[in-house]
């Protein structure tokens, strides 16, 4: 397993992007199972910098575990922010048309369709979400 | 991402380079809204887009309502991972597609 601790800001996302997919690309990844895991990682990690310390920052870890037979990498994203279940929100209406829709919950909507499978548990004061992806 | 925009008359094309993401939406929010204003048809064009999340989508949605109030908009050269995201969402719906 291999594990990365860095400030969660915005800034970061890009950082973390790339040490995901330096571990994809050592696994062969299709380059499209690579773009939506880079999309849930857009989502997830950008949720933790935007809300989970607002209005201060501060850290989170993003490990990535590799599964064999399926092959799959489970991706976890930890933080000590504010306990915050990404899955309790309702899915959006997505049959509604532009004039209708608002903003909110299309991208851990977005997760939920692309991963194979996500999993959140708040414990020891650590919000913990692992999305699992079969490559 | 780049940004690249080509403007004759009322019409507005926008070329956007790269991944349309939560860093880079705002700038891509900053083009629209300066260069919306009087424009009646307005492309964009994701050929060289990669992939684009949520924040992404946001842009696109209050685009869309906006040129719904003042001409029409396009978007374009979609790869099949951004089709993807589209038809999820439902956008494959709100959006017109070329």
């Amino acid at each position: 397993m291999n594990e990365m601790t860095i400030e969660a800001t915005v800034a970061n996302i890009e950082t973390v992007t790339d040490f995901v997919n330096e571990q994809l690309e050592a696994l062969s990844c299709p380059m499209k199972v690579q773009m939506q895991i880079d999309i849930a990682i857009d989502e997830l990690f950008g949720n933790i910098a935007m809300y989970a310390y607002d209005p201060e920052t501060g850290p989170a870890t993003v490990s990535v575990e590799v599964e064999k037979d399926p092959l799959a990498v489970i991706i976890t994203f930890i933080d000590n922010g504010k306990p915050y279940d990404p899955l309790s929100a309702k899915d959006p209406d997505i049959t509604l048309g532009a004039e209708d829709r608002d903003q909110g919950g299309l991208g851990v909507f977005l997760v939920k369709k692309t991963m194979d499978d996500i999993t959140y548990e708040y414990k020891n004061g650590q919000n913990i979400l692992r999305i699992k992806k079969k490559i | 991402m780049n940004i690249n925009t080509k403007k004759d008359n009322t019409a507005l094309t926008v070329f956007i380079e790269g991944r349309l993401d939560t860093a880079t939406s705002p700038s891509l929010d900053e083009t629209l809204k300066a260069q919306m204003p009087g424009i009646s048809e307005l492309v964009i064009d994701m050929e060289k887009l990669e992939y684009l999340s949520s924040a992404g989508l946001r842009v696109l949605l209050s685009a869309q309502k906006i040129m719904n109030k003042q001409g029409s908009m396009t978007v374009r050269n979609v790869n099949e991972t951004i089709m993807e995201i589209f038809d999820i969402t439902g956008f494959s719906d709100i959006l017109t597609i070329q």
